[in-house]
């Protein structure tokens, strides 16, 4: 398959999973598991489809894991670039909807004004059940 | 987007029926928490002084269950908590969508400033501690009725923090005991909802509507089981429970469920399960692969949320765009523990009356509107209302401002028993009435079917003593001390004086007159 299994940095860019905790790679050869990508595929609906696109991922970990070059003991950690912006305040007033007809027009299928989507989530195929590089 | 939430959810401890044992005493607000959803993470252990857990017997062994409730509420407020569309109840199909709320490429949330006053009125009413800064957070999961891919959520600074909540229970015989609890809150958030999805089996589709404003109050539960001074145990999820009920049902099945298949040797797993009604048990959910990835993300679009107080106020701020905690806890409604106090120390009545009365809509008022016009006492007033009058509404499933019986009716029924006019059981006749036939006062009845007491004690004397002569037999079983002679012999006068003698007096006279 892809990869071998190396281990991720323990703040690289997916660091709001705790799930994948792992021992810091101080060398950074950030390879990403296969077990990882059929994850993030299913997580975010993204085809890596080629030995390339992992390369590419494995590339912007390592741009990202640069970041722990500085030094942020103490410092508070930035949440947005808004955050010195403030929040507008919207009065609890109806200006808006009513707009049934134009919002259906882009639905590919419609029944009496509901959107018709497929029963329930459809589950991708599983890893080996694939073709490797070729997805859905 | 969609309709405005509040979620919060609250912990309590409740043990499991396998381990009662009367010698022990678990402090009730012992600190046991839970972390975000969707991941166990850390979880931390109470500190207690507990029993010490009995060696490996397969049943032997104490079991300790830890219920956490998250509790979905709807906001009233008139437009979404996102966007301006409207909120409102059974609507046709994706009528009160907005571009926002259809996630359309390019539009934007803007938040809601009932919405998030509602969200601080909730916290302080609930003791919590309000974060002056909160942030919002995407949650991201695929499913149709979630057009944008994710759902704006508050998950790592919520609104409000760390509150709690004192109710009553109900124990002991009869329900007769009433005891306070306390639950713990961890937290309230403001989050958007999702889509409605109607399931057509048949030609296998779903249908989706994006108005949102459905089922005010949702709750789901996570359950686990553990020994006491051991970590948590795995924990998971029930949902679909929309009845107090049933909740009570679910839970303790599922607390059952664990407990059995732990003492098995099997394993439980952090699941997604289902409430089934009918059989009364738990399902595992289709639809829920495994544990949920929700990686949540700041949400880029939102800033931070800061409120602020009296003395935090920055000067010359537009009104509109600052929100502030002192004013808003100024603004809160006397709270149901505050109410529930007065009438205690007020009218002396008993705690767990004070919450009846509180439960029911309309019923505090009607209530304090016959103290306002009778004499009687207060304990009377309130046995009358809470058994007789609310034991007439839930017969005929009536809510209280759809009584025929008003609360001046009420209390000129109330004076005319306090004077004596009229027995006990005569003012229930009297009652009946009322309810049947509007547009009678309570003193016509009594006098159409003479109701009144009979004011002449000496003819009442005389008819004991005709009574006791005409039925010598009974009054020798009374002297034997037979209980029940005496209660026959007062039925015997009742019958002659039409009830119009008090039992009570009837009952001393006769018993003066046997001992004399």
């Amino acid at each position: 398959m892809w990869a071998r299994a190396v281990l991720l940095g323990h703040r690289s860019w997916m660091g709001w999973h705790r799930g994948f905790t792992s021992k810091t790679d101080p060398q950074g050869s950030g390879r990403v598991t296969a077990e990882v990508i059929e994850h993030l595929e299913r997580l975010a609906l993204v085809d890596f489809g080629s030995q390339e696109a992992v390369a590419r991922l494995e590339k912007a970990i390592a741009f990202a894991d640069r970041l722990r070059a500085v030094d942020t003991e103490g410092v508070e950690p930035m949440e947005s670039v808004l955050e010195d912006r403030c929040l507008y305040l919207r009065s609890d007033n109806v200006v808006e909807g009513n707009c049934v007809e134009e919002l259906l027009q882009n639905a590919h299928r419609v029944v009496e004004e509901y959107f018709v989507a497929p029963p329930g989530n459809i589950s991708l195929p599983k890893q080996d059940e694939q073709q490797p590089f070729s997805h859905n | 987007m969609a309709a405005p939430m509040l979620r919060g959810r609250c912990l309590g401890r409740c043990w499991a029926l396998a381990c009662i044992d009367s010698g022990s005493r678990h402090g009730r607000g012992a600190a046991t928490g839970f972390t975000s959803s969707g991941k166990r993470g850390q979880s931390f252990v109470a500190q207690q002084p507990l029993l010490t857990a009995q060696k490996s017997r397969k049943g032997e062994h104490k079991w300790a269950a830890v219920v956490g409730l998250e509790i979905h509420a709807q906001i009233a407020s008139n437009s979404k908590l996102f966007s301006g569309s409207q909120v409102h109840f059974a609507a046709p199909p994706n009528s009160l969508v907005s571009f926002f709320d259809a996630s359309l490429p390019g539009t934007l949330p803007v938040l809601n400033r009932r919405c998030v006053e509602a969200a601080v009125m909730t916290g302080l009413a609930l003791n919590c501690h309000i974060n002056k800064k909160s942030l919002f957070d995407r949650k991201h999961y695929f499913y149709a009725d979630l057009p944008a891919g994710y759902q704006i959520t508050q998950q790592r600074l919520p609104i409000a923090v760390n509150g709690s909540l004192a109710y009553s229970v109900c124990v002991g015989k009869k329900w007769r005991q009433v005891i306070t609890k306390t639950v713990r809150i961890k937290q309230i958030q403001l989050e958007q909802d999702s889509g409605k999805s109607l399931h057509d089996e048949l030609r296998s589709q779903t249908l989706i509507d994006l108005n949102r404003a459905e089922g005010q109050l949702r709750v789901d539960a996570n359950i686990s089981v553990h020994h006491p001074g051991e970590p948590l145990g795995v924990r998971t999820e029930v949902k679909n429970l929309n009845s107090a009920r049933f909740l009570a049902r679910a839970i303790d099945y599922e607390i059952q469920r664990q407990i059995n298949e732990l003492e098995n040797g099997c394993e439980i797993l952090n699941e997604t399960r289902s409430f089934d009604y009918k059989l009364g048990c738990t399902v595992p959910m289709r639809d829920k692969e495994g544990k949920q990835d929700y990686r949540f993300m700041p949400e880029p679009n939102l800033p931070p949320l800061l409120l602020y107080d009296t003395a935090s106020l920055p000067a010359g701020a537009d009104p509109q765009q600052v929100i502030n905690i002192d004013r808003i806890r100024e603004q809160l409604p006397e709270l149901p523990s505050e109410t529930r106090e007065k009438l205690i120390q007020q009218y002396g009545i008993l705690p767990e009356h004070s919450f009846a009365l509180l439960n029911e809509v309309g019923l505090l008022e009607f209530f304090q509107n016959v103290i306002k016009e009778t004499r009687a006492e207060p304990k009377k007033v309130t046995s009358w209302v809470l058994n007789i009058f609310l034991g007439f509404l839930k017969q005929r499933n009536l809510a209280v401002n759809e009584s025929p019986v008003t609360p001046s009716v009420l209390a000129e029924l109330l004076n005319l028993l306090d004077r004596k006019v009229i027995s006990s059981a005569a003012a229930k006749q009297v009652f009946e009435e009322l309810w049947r036939s509007k547009g009678k006062t309570p003193s016509q009845i009594v006098s159409e079917r003479k109701l009144e007491l009979m004011q002449d004690e000496e003819a009442l004397e005389r008819v004991c003593h005709a009574v006791m002569e005409g039925h010598p037999q009974v009054v020798m079983d009374m002297k034997r001390g037979n209980p029940r002679a005496i209660n026959k012999l007062i039925g015997l006068v009742r019958k002659v004086t039409h009830n119009r003698a008090d039992p009570t007096v009837i009952k001393e006279i006769l018993e003066k007159q046997l001992s004399s």
